[in-house]
């Protein structure tokens, strides 16, 4: 079991969907996913499509930088039908529309809602950015930063909003780490240190099964998510 | 609220409504910049301010007479009618209502007001723009003029902020265009409002229509371009 922030889904989303729908189940869990470019959070997006998707119900949301190359990605991956993935435009700036202004996020969500109907998961991948780029609490209830082992073992050591504060912080291809020469070990100290009790998994995505410590932290959200309000 | 009169206590909201970081989604547009960069239109901070001067006369004057006319509370439908009818581009009437519903989200969540939710109610698919920003102008406590100014303003600062950023102008120079066409911004908003005022004894026909072909043309094909930083 993770330990995680002390206030379990403490925001509520303005002028958005209501956190229950009529039949007073919940809405979606809203999972943003962020870090630099070329980490694999595209890639953890597909591989998790592909492991949940025949037990929820799922849509994406793409935050692309300059291209639609994200979502064309997916879809060519068929990862899930077309009608479930979304491009948003960020105009040069994806944090800006992960953090600061986040209405052409939320539309996006929305619309997918009202398409789709009663969603189960909305993943919401950030364009690749910087060390320091978080999802507003008003746009995902939860958070995944997503880095590599081969951008440099010392970044769990440098910290910084995305992976201090991320609710998960997932390193990605630790099948390169002995080709770049990282250790693994010490970038799992250095997030302990940053991080404190937040979780922290390690993955390699080539591997079969590779995304399953993800996938089990994502059931643990959701089950979280769907309990009803008395119980939390 | 919106009938409160008008004093310069109203000025803070009004710098609020103004502000290129109120999260209404501006930042993901160009305003016809980015196709104007790549066609080599735009290529300095003279030519800018020759486009935003254009804008401004153009396009600019019709928003923020829609604008004022809003404020002035004429019926918010006939005026998305009277905007549909002066904007022959299908994809900037997309994102006219694009950034139209992204802007009631975040005036409803600024200002709540009963008239922005009857509009919501009305129009969940979203109206122009400028036709919820003059119904925010009026919820803020602000009147037809100032919405007008809002409007004319946005008419060439966002191309500005774009073109700092597709060009790597220097921002100071994009700044100081700026700062030449105020007074431009300041005429083009009392005509607008003046317009205004004559809509409402004489109806929406009274509202300036002029056209800017080679927008219209431009915007057609930059929402066709796969690879492109701006949403329009």
């Amino acid at each position: 079991m993770h330990l995680d922030h002390p206030e379990t889904y403490p925001q509520r989303h303005t002028h958005s969907a209501p956190a229950a729908r009529p039949d007073s189940t919940r809405r979606a869990l809203r999972i943003g996913l962020g870090g630099p470019v070329g980490s694999g959070k595209t890639a953890t997006v597909a591989a998790l499509c592909r492991k949940l998707r025949d037990e929820l119900s799922i849509a994406v949301v793409t935050n692309d930088i300059y291209t639609r190359e994200d979502a064309e990605f997916l879809l060519r991956n068929a990862v899930l039908p077309p009608e479930r993935i979304t491009a948003v435009e960020t105009g040069a700036c994806p944090h800006t529309a992960i953090r600061d202004d986040i209405s052409a996020n939320l539309e996006a969500i929305e619309e997918l809602e009202e398409k789709l109907g009663a969603l189960d998961l909305v993943l919401v991948e950030s364009g690749g950015d910087n060390l320091t780029a978080t999802f507003s609490k008003g746009l995902v209830d939860a958070q995944i930063f997503v880095i590599d082992v081969a951008g440099g073992d010392d970044i769990p050591r440098k910290g910084g909003p995305g992976v201090t504060t991320a609710d998960l912080l997932v390193i990605n291809k630790t099948d390169l780490a002995p080709y770049v020469g990282s250790d693994l070990e010490r970038m799992a100290r250095d997030a302990k240190a940053q991080r404190g009790d937040l979780p922290v998994v390690f993955t390699s995505l080539i591997t079969e099964g590779g995304i399953a410590p993800v996938a089990q932290w994502v059931h643990e959200r959701l089950t979280a998510w769907t309990l009803p309000p008395d119980a939390e | 609220m919106s009938t409160a009169p008008h004093t310069d206590a109203n000025r803070g909201a009004l710098l609020l409504l103004a502000d290129g970081r109120f999260p209404a989604g501006g930042h993901a547009h160009s305003g016809g910049a980015e196709a104007a960069v790549t066609s080599g239109r735009l290529r300095d901070a003279a030519t800018l301010e020759a486009f935003c001067r254009g804008r401004l006369h153009t396009t600019g004057l019709m928003a923020a007479a829609l604008a004022a006319a809003s404020a002035a509370g004429l019926d918010p439908l006939l005026l998305d009618e009277a905007a549909d009818a002066r904007t022959p581009s299908p994809a900037l009437r997309a994102t006219a209502r694009k950034l139209g519903r992204q802007m009631m989200r975040a005036a409803r969540a600024t200002w709540p007001s009963p008239a922005l939710d009857t509009l919501a109610k009305a129009r969940p698919r979203g109206v122009h723009q400028p036709v919820v920003l003059g119904l925010a102008a009026s919820a803020a406590g602000l009147n037809p003029l100032d919405a007008a100014h809002v409007a004319a303003y946005e008419s060439v600062s966002g191309p500005a902020t774009a073109a700092v950023r597709l060009l790597s102008l220097d921002p100071f120079e994009a700044t100081a265009v700026l700062a030449r066409l105020a007074s431009a911004v300041d005429t083009t908003a009392t005509a607008a409002a003046d317009a205004a005022r004559r809509a409402l004894q004489e109806g929406t026909d009274a509202l300036p229509s002029a056209s800017a072909p080679l927008l219209d043309i431009a915007a057609e094909r930059h929402a066709t371009w796969p690879v492109r930083l701006f949403a329009s």
